[in-house]
Formats: C-alpha cells, sequence, structure tokens
C-alpha cells in the first residue's frame, strides 16, 4: 500500500489531441474513454432496437425481412451486453475505485489502456458484419449449435470479435483486483470499502471465472465450423445440448456480471439522499457473494426444456428459488436504508429509486420463472423477454444512468442540469414500463420470443410497446444532450457535490486532479 | 407536480390498454396464461397463480413501506434522518421467512414436475421431427406420416391481403390424438434445434437433432389447440405453427383409417416413365413446400445466405452434381439432404424443376428410376 505514497508527478505533461487518448494510461481518461464507447454502443443497440420494434408494431412484414430481422435481435443482444453495460461498468470502475479506495490510479495502467483500445476493433469486426454478403449473425446472441453454424461470412469475425471482448473484460477485471488488493489507502480495511468496490471485486472474479469459458465454447464453435471436429454435431459424436452447458455456465454469471455494480452503485446513492449510513452494510457483502456463488450453480434454468433428467430439474430449481433469498435481503436493506431517512429526489437518487420498484418487478418474475413445471410454459417466451428487460434495462442501465447523474459533478466540476434531469428521468421511467410490461402479458398469452411476425390476437400489446420503445428510445437522445452539456459547463460543484455523500471520493476537488490520491488519505 | 399530472395520464393509458386487450375478440387470450385442457395444464395454471400471489403480497408489502417512506420521511417534510444502520435479528428474520416461503412454493411444484416427466403407461406414441422450417408427426403405431407447413398465404404475410383469423397460426394438416387417451410425443430435429410447444397442453419441449426428447398428454376435451416453433431456428422461425387437433376416439379411429388408405394409395409404379410436363407440374409444387424457403419461388436465393438456383452452375451442370447435392445435402450448412424427406417421384420432380424453371433451360428430365438409383 505503500506504493501509492511514493507515486511521482513528474508525468503531468502529456501529448495532446488524439494522441493523448491513444496513449493514455490514466484511469481517468481511460474511464471517459469506455463511459463515452458505452454511449455510442448504447445509441448503435437501441438503433436496433428502434428496427425490432418498428417491425413488430403491427403483424405481417413491413420494414425488413426475417432474416434481417434476426440479425438485429442477435445483434441487438451482443451489442448491449458487450458494448454498452459491461463497458459503462468498466469505465465507472477506472473512475471511481481508485478515488474510493484512495489510490493515485488503477494498478496496471498500460494494461488498463490495452483493455480499452481493443474494445473498438472488436466491435469495428462485429458490426462490419453487418455489410458483408449474408450479413450479420442471426443466430441469437446465445450461439446455439447448429444453428449459429449456418452463419455465412459473418462466423469467424464474430468469434474473434467475442475473443477480443473477453480479453478486454479478463484484463479490465484483473487490474480491478489487483488495484483493489493493492492500492487502498491505510485504514481501509475490506469491511470498510464502499460498496461499490466490494461488488465490483466480486464481478472481477465472476469475469475471470467466465469469460475464458465462453472463449473456449465460441473456439470449439469455430473448430466445428472450420476444422472438421464434432464437438457440437451428433451426427459426429458430439452433443449440441454440451454447448448450451457451457455457454449457460458462463451465460449465468454473466447476468451477475450486469447487475452486481449496479448494487453498489444504488447502494451508493441511496444512503447519500436519504441521509443516513446503509442499513446491513455487512449483510450487503454477504449476499453479494453469496449471489455470485449461487450464480454458478444455476445455469440450468435456462435450459428446462432441453430435456434434463428430473433430479437436474429438480436441484436447478430449487438453486434457482434460493437466489431470492439474498436478493430479497439486499432489496430489504435499501427499503431499511430510506426508513426514517431524511430524503430528497435528486435525478439520482430517482434512478435509484426507480431501480429498488424495477428491478425488484424483474426479480419477481425471474421467481416465477425458477418454478421449473411453469418455465415451460413462459421458456422462450416475451415473458423472458420482460423479465430479463426488466432487470437490464430498469436494473442495470438505470443504476449506470443514476451513477452518471450522481457522479458527473465530481467528474466534471459541472453541475447538471436537474430540471433536464428529472424529466430524463420521468419520460425514461413511465415509457419504458410502456415497454415492458405489456411483454408480460404476450408471454403469458403464449407470444414465443425472436420472431418477426405474430398472430393477430397479440397485436394490441405489441403496439403499445412499440410506442413505449420509441418514446423511451427518443428520450435517450436527451440524455446525452445533458451529459455533453455538463462537460461543456454549469453551475460549479462544490467538493462534497451532495449533502449527504460520504466516502473518499468526495473529499477531493470537483474535478479531481489528474492523479487522484497522491498521497494516501488516512482512513479511521 | 409533474407527477401529479403524469400519474392520471399513466393510469388511463394502461387502463386503456387493459380495456384494449378484454374486448379484443381473442380475450381469452388477453392477460393471462390459457388454463388449457389438461389435468396437468391446469396444475400448472394454478402453480403460476400462486406464486403470482406470492409475488404480489411480497411486492405489497415491501413497496408500500417503501412509498410511505418516501412520502413521509422526506427533507422537505422536516424528517431528521435517524442513525440505526444495523439489526441481526431482521436480518435473521428476512432471511428465514423467505426461505420457509419458497419451501411453500416448492413443493407443490416438485409434485406437479414428478408427473409431468412421467411418460410411462402411453396408449399411442408419436414422433415429431423439426425441420427447417416445418413439422412431420409419425404415427410410430399405425405406420404412417406426415409433413405439417404453414398455410397462410404469402399475401397476409406480406399485407396485400387480409389477415385471417388463425394468421401463422393453421397449417395444411394438423396433428390429430384422441381425447382421453394418454398420448406420448417422441420430439426430435433433422437440422437445428426447434422446440415443440402448445400453451393448452402446458407442453414445451426442444427438438434436438441426434436426440430424443419425450413428453405426453392427456387432452380431455375435442378441439383444436395451436402454438408454434419456439426455438430459434433460422430465417422462418416465425413460420413453423403448430396445430393439435383432438377429436373423440371414434373420429380418431376413422382419421387413422383414411391416412392409412391415403398412405397406401401413393405408394408409386417405380417403374413408371413420366412425361416432361407431369413432372414439372409435380416439381412446382414439390419446389414450392420444400426448396422456396430458402431459394425462393423465384429461384433468385437471399444473397450470401441461400444460393441462386436461376442460372447456378449446379442446377444446369452436370445432373449427378445436382442430385447429389439435393439428396445428400451439404453438411455445415442450412442445405438439407432430402433423400429421407422426400419420394423417387418427388425428388426426380423437384429436380427436373430446378433444371428448367426460370430460364434454367437444360430441356433435360430425370426420371424417379434414376433418383432411386443415386440414392
Ligand atoms: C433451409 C434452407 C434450404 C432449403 C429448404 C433448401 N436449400 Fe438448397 N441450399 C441451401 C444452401 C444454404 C445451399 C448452399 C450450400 C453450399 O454452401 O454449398 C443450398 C444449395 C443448393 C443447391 C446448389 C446450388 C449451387 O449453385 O450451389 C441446390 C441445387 C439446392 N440447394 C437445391 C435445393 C432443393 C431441390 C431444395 C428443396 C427440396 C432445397 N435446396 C432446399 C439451403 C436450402
Ligand atoms: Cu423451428
Amino acid at each position: 500500500m505503500s506504493t501509492a505514497t511514493t507515486h511521482d508527478a513528474h508525468h503531468e505533461h502529456q501529448p495532446s489531441g488524439i494522441m493523448r487518448w491513444l496513449t493514455t494510461t490514466n484511469h481517468k481518461d481511460i474511464g471517459t474513454l469506455y463511459l463515452l464507447f458505452s454511449l455510442l454502443m448504447f445509441f448503435i443497440g437501441g438503433a436496433m432496437a428502434m428496427i425490432i420494434r418498428a417491425e413488430l408494431f403491427q403483424p405481417g412484414l413491413q420494414m425488413v425481412n426475417p432474416d434481417f430481422f434476426n440479425q438485429m435481435t442477435t445483434m441487438h443482444a451482443l451489442v448491449m451486453i458487450f458494448g454498452a453495460v459491461m463497458p459503462a461498468f468498466v469505465g465507472l470502475a477506472n473512475w471511481l475505485v481508485p478515488m474510493m479506495i484512495g489510490a493515485p490510479d488503477m494498478a496496471l495502467p498500460r494494461m488498463n489502456n490495452w483493455s480499452f483500445w481493443i474494445l473498438p476493433f472488436a466491435f469495428l469486426m462485429l458490426l462490419a458484419t453487418l455489410f458483408m454478403p449474408g450479413g450479420a449473425p442471426a443466430g441469437g446472441w446465445t450461439l446455439y449449435p447448429p444453428l449459429s453454424l449456418q452463419t455465412g461470412m459473418a462466423f469467424p469475425f464474430l468469434i474473434f470479435a467475442i475473443h477480443m471482448m473477453g480479453m478486454s473484460s479478463i484484463m479490465g477485471a484483473i487490474n480491478v483486483v489487483v488495484t483493489i488488493f493493492n492500492m487502498r489507502a491505510p485504514g481501509m480495511t475490506f469491511m470498510k470499502m464502499p460498496l461499490f468496490v466490494w461488488t465490483w471485486l466480486i464481478t472481477a472474479y465472476l469475469l475471470i471465472a467466465t469469460m475464458p469459458v465462453l472463449a473456449g465454447s465460441v473456439t470449439m464453435l469455430l473448430t466445428d465450423k472450420f476444422f472438421n471436429t464434432s464437438f457440437f454435431n451428433a451426427a459426429g459424436g458430439g452433443d449440441p445440448v454440451m454447448f448450451q452447458h457451457i455457454f449457460w455456465f458462463f451465460g449465468h454469471p454473466e447476468v451477475y456480471i450486469l447487475i452486481l455494480p449496479a448494487f453498489g452503485i444504488v447502494s451508493q446513492i441511496i444512503p447519500t439522499f436519504a441521509r443516513k449510513p446503509l442499513f446491513g452494510y455487512s449483510s450487503m457483502v454477504y449476499a453479494t457473494a453469496s449471489i455470485a456463488f449461487l450464480s454458478f450453480i444455476v445455469w440450468g434454468h435456462h435450459m428446462f426444456t432441453v430435456g434434463m433428467p428430473i433430479k437436474g430439474e429438480l436441484f436447478y430449481m430449487y438453486a434457482t428459488m434460493l437466489i431470492a433469498v439474498p436478493t430479497g435481503v439486499k432489496v430489504f436493506n435499501w427499503v431499511s436504508t430510506m426508513w426514517k431517512g431524511s430524503m430528497t429526489f435528486e435525478t439520482p437518487m430517482l434512478f435509484a429509486v426507480a431501480f429498488v420498484f424495477l428491478f425488484t418487478i424483474g426479480g419477481f418474475s425471474g421467481l416465477m420463472l425458477a418454478i421449473t413445471p411453469v418455465d415451460f410454459q413462459y421458456q422462450e417466451t416475451y415473458f423472458v423477454v420482460a423479465h430479463f428487460h426488466y432487470v437490464l434495462v430498469t436494473g442495470a442501465i438505470f443504476a449506470i444512468m443514476a451513477a452518471v447523474y450522481y457522479w458527473i459533478p465530481k467528474w466534471t466540476g459541472n453541475m447538471y442540469d436537474e430540471k433536464l434531469g428529472k424529466l430524463h428521468f420521468w419520460i425514461s421511467c413511465i415509457s419504458v414500463n410502456v415497454l415492458f410490461f405489456p411483454q408480460h402479458f404476450l408471454g403469458l398469452a403464449g407470444m414465443p420470443r425472436r420472431i418477426p411476425d405474430y398472430a393477430v390476437q397479440f397485436t394490441e400489446f405489441n403496439m403499445i410497446s412499440s410506442i413505449g420503445g420509441f418514446v423511451f428510445g427518443l428520450s435517450q437522445l436527451m440524455f446525452a444532450y445533458i451529459v455533453f452539456k455538463t462537460i461543456r459547463g454549469g453551475a460549479k460543484a462544490t467538493d462534497q457535490v451532495w449533502e449527504g455523500a460520504h466516502g473518499l471520493e468526495w473529499t477531493l476537488p470537483s474535478p479531481p486532479p489528474y492523479h487522484s490520491f497522491t498521497t494516501a488519505p488516512e482512513v479511521k | 407536480m409533474l407527477v401529479r399530472k403524469l400519474i392520471p395520464w399513466l393510469s388511463r393509458l394502461l387502463g386503456g390498454s387493459l380495456l384494449l386487450a378484454a374486448n379484443s375478440a381473442y380475450a381469452e387470450y388477453g392477460l393471462n396464461l390459457p388454463q388449457g385442457v389438461t389435468e396437468i395444464s391446469r396444475e400448472v395454471y394454478d402453480l403460476h397463480m400462486l406464486i403470482f400471489w406470492i409475488c404480489v403480497v411480497i411486492g405489497a408489502v415491501v413497496f408500500g413501506v417503501m412509498l410511505y417512506s418516501i412520502f413521509h420521511h422526506r427533507k422537505s417534510k422536516g424528517a431528521k434522518a435517524a442513525q440505526f444502520h444495523e439489526s441481526t435479528t431482521v436480518e435473521i428474520i428476512w432471511t428465514v421467512v423467505p426461505i420457509l416461503i419458497l419451501v411453500a412454493m416448492a413443493i407443490p411444484a416438485t409434485k406437479t414436475l414428478l408427473k409431468m416427466e412421467d411418460v410411462a403407461n402411453a396408449d399411442i406414441t408419436i414422433k415429431i421431427t423439426g425441420y427447417q422450417w416445418k413439422w412431420r408427426y409419425d404415427y410410430l403405431d399405425q405406420n404412417f406420416g406426415f409433413y405439417s407447413v404453414l398455410s397462410t398465404p404469402r399475401e397476409q404475410i406480406e399485407n396485400t391481403a387480409d389477415k385471417s383469423e388463425h394468421y401463422l397460426r393453421e397449417v395444411d394438416r394438423p396433428l390429430v390424438v384422441p381425447v382421453g387417451t394418454k398420448v406420448r410425443f417422441l420430439i426430435t430435429s433433422n437440422d437445428v434445434i426447434h422446440a415443440w410447444g402448445v400453451p393448452d397442453l402446458a407442453i414445451k419441449k426442444d427438438a434436438i437433432p441426434g436426440f430424443i426428447n419425450e413428453v405426453w398428454t392427456l387432452i380431455e376435451t375435442p378441439g383444436t389447440y395451436r402454438g408454434q416453433c419456439v426455438e430459434l431456428c433460422g430465417k422462418d422461425h416465425g413460420y413453423m405453427p403448430v396445430v393439435v387437433e383432438a377429436k373423440s376416439i371414434e373420429d380418431y379411429q376413422l382419421w387413422v383409417g383414411e391416412q392409412q388408405a391415403l398412405a397406401l394409395a401413393s405408394t408409386e409404379d417405380p417403374d413408371k416413365v413420366w412425361t416432361a410436363d407431369e413432372l414439372m407440374a409435380k416439381g412446382e409444387q414439390v419446389y414450392a413446400t420444400n426448396c422456396a424457403a430458402c431459394h425462393m419461388a423465384g429461384g433468385e436465393g437471399v444473397p450470401g445466405a441461400f444460393p441462386a438456383l436461376k442460372g447456378s452452375k449446379i442446377a444446369t451442370g452436370p445432373i449427378a452434381d445436382h442430385s447429389n447435392i439435393v439428396l445428400h445435402g451439404k453438411a455445415g450448412t442450412a442445405m438439407a439432404a432430402f433423400a429421407a424427406q422426400l419420394s423417387d417421384s418427388e425428388l426426380a420432380a423437384v429436380i427436373t424443376y430446378e433444371r428448367n424453371a426460370w430460364g434454367n433451360n437444360t430441356g433435360d428430365s430425370i426420371q424417379p428410376s434414376q433418383v432411386k438409383a443415386a440414392r
């Protein structure tokens, strides 16, 4: 930990212009790059969602052909998961972890640079497939063989893009772990770390444990396609279901990778605006750890219909139901933090409170999905689509937006426009429910996911959902506007920014110096 | 302020949408799972409602507390923040109580699951095979089988004709089963993974190439029950419906008799020599149901995904190469082996058709006997 204090500040000078961003090893610059990249991907993935919702506005084929529709659903998922949500969290970790633990920078700054700069190339490759003969991958982001093996020219590009994203994630995760272990300020014991740091530490382990598994499974797809192996080809002695097991061994922890940092963010924001310490800090840490552990043993619940032995179905049902317990503990803790507080509702708090409401709704539908015999009815329908969009959009993405509003005054030294922020919140919050709530009904009525055209009894709810989608999509332009407006100027932020804010990052000036803590602060 | 204006608007919108759904001609499909027509489907429905109400009650408590807090513990109302932040007792309570609720939920769920997986003692066995993009039903005990293909006309999909009542959920030949009989389905696939499902029967199972899954049903009331493929299986995934017709035992027996007679009548004379016109007419029909989904009706294909047959080197080159790819397919692509799917005369006809349609005027006509030799 003493390295933090001896870090010299002589390389303040830096190249300017594009070279500054290409060569930077500074955690704030890299955090900014990640966040801007994520914003760009959010709009690209969002544009694809708009195409999907436009086609689904009415039954029949209006805008696109079925193959392009499948390309859109596949690419929307890949871009949003790997391009928007994950980089946003890595960006937040870059900005915040050193400031929160009292360090000058991340532990491995050059690797940090590399792990970011791999990403634009990975996504360039992935998005380029849209313009190739045969188009982009259309077999779903889950890449199930044999269907995914029918992909044309796009296939090797897809696989290598995933490899690159995986490398980037693993490097980012290693950096977080090393930073947290080695660079904490004196007195910053593990059980004093802010929850955002805790949730990220656990997330980093999930990443390190599962990304190589994804890499392995897609490499097996690659050799099945080009080198005549038969890992997943039944005719050659392989097993297509094995891919699903390997994929979801990665995929289920992945969904917690997408939500644990969000738990951390909300656990920072609610106490600030309730002006009251987080309720049950240590139970929050243990709950996060148990969720992470359970996430490794529930992957079978994505595969209840593949025809598992009954013992397997029962095991995955019970294990999945158990996840509700630590998740419930978290929700109860947040509500208890609000209880008897002295609350104000600035934009970050609005998003955080909406997160608790709407994520809980996603949690309820998740609990319903855990019940195997009923899951047979829900599986692969819009009920599942509604479920994971509640946890990913009103969960992960709402938390990311809350984080941006909460910390942007610290990052830029400028306050965002509170009126616009609140307007953005209310429009988003209402439209996102108009978008996703009716999808529960569609799913229960039996509408399968990933179809470009549907039976006429599904028309009304699809229309409502599409209208919600267009409004939600458009209102995000407001978010971009607010962010760039704040970067350019605005009322000056104080160091503490929020009356109830506690933590090391709020002791630094706004904006903070280039190297966060050149002298390690003493934590009591 | 804003909130107060938005809430009535939101409730009107939601209320309006509920009304819309209730008024629609398909109200029974509107908002919830169907109760279905089997003992199992009703048990599943009850489980669904049970877990739903559990969630509603927990939600009401949690959200109630939260809303109370949001309205009363505000700084603007002069609330002073308390500083408590820990209580082992309540942490234990809200860990243990949910566990108890979950156990109470798991017991009936386990019971139903065990029943669903008990495929023993079935009276009839039907094999279901998924193809890109149709289903095949084989009645294993009665030795006949047939394909079941979407029957919605193209014009309805392309919005040049009005959509029929069962748009996209209608087929040329439905699966027919008797009521009051335990029917076992063996589900598999010929190419990619599909999933066969009918909500009214509470059945959904993946069709996986190289593997056979089992499910069963016992339908109580005659009727037509609809579903569709529920696992993404490529371009026309949205266009492979499942239609099940449950008939009384007598009607079912009659139907089986008809099917067996039909199967017998269609066994053809292998030495018959077909005229070019006969082959072309039959070929066009076979092409439309089996090939047009990928290679398109005009033979133009889909660039990059499915090759054009119009002017294709193979369809205008040596007959042996052409019949080879149609019979044996091409591994690792969507081009399936049709040798097992189509009869000699159908294969002869479709190959002849491809060699002469769309200006491919090779003048060749292929006889079923040639196909037989090439198998
Ligand atoms: C599921 C989609 C699909 C269906 C249905 C399908 N094909 Fe194909 N077909 C393909 C693909 C993909 C190829 C290209 C294979 C390759 O990469 O060489 C192909 C190639 C061919 C070729 C070779 C064309 C060339 O110039 O390379 C012929 C001939 C052909 N198919 C005939 C048929 C016939 C006859 C049927 C119907 C009985 C049929 N196909 C149904 C997907 C399909
Ligand atoms: Cu299918």
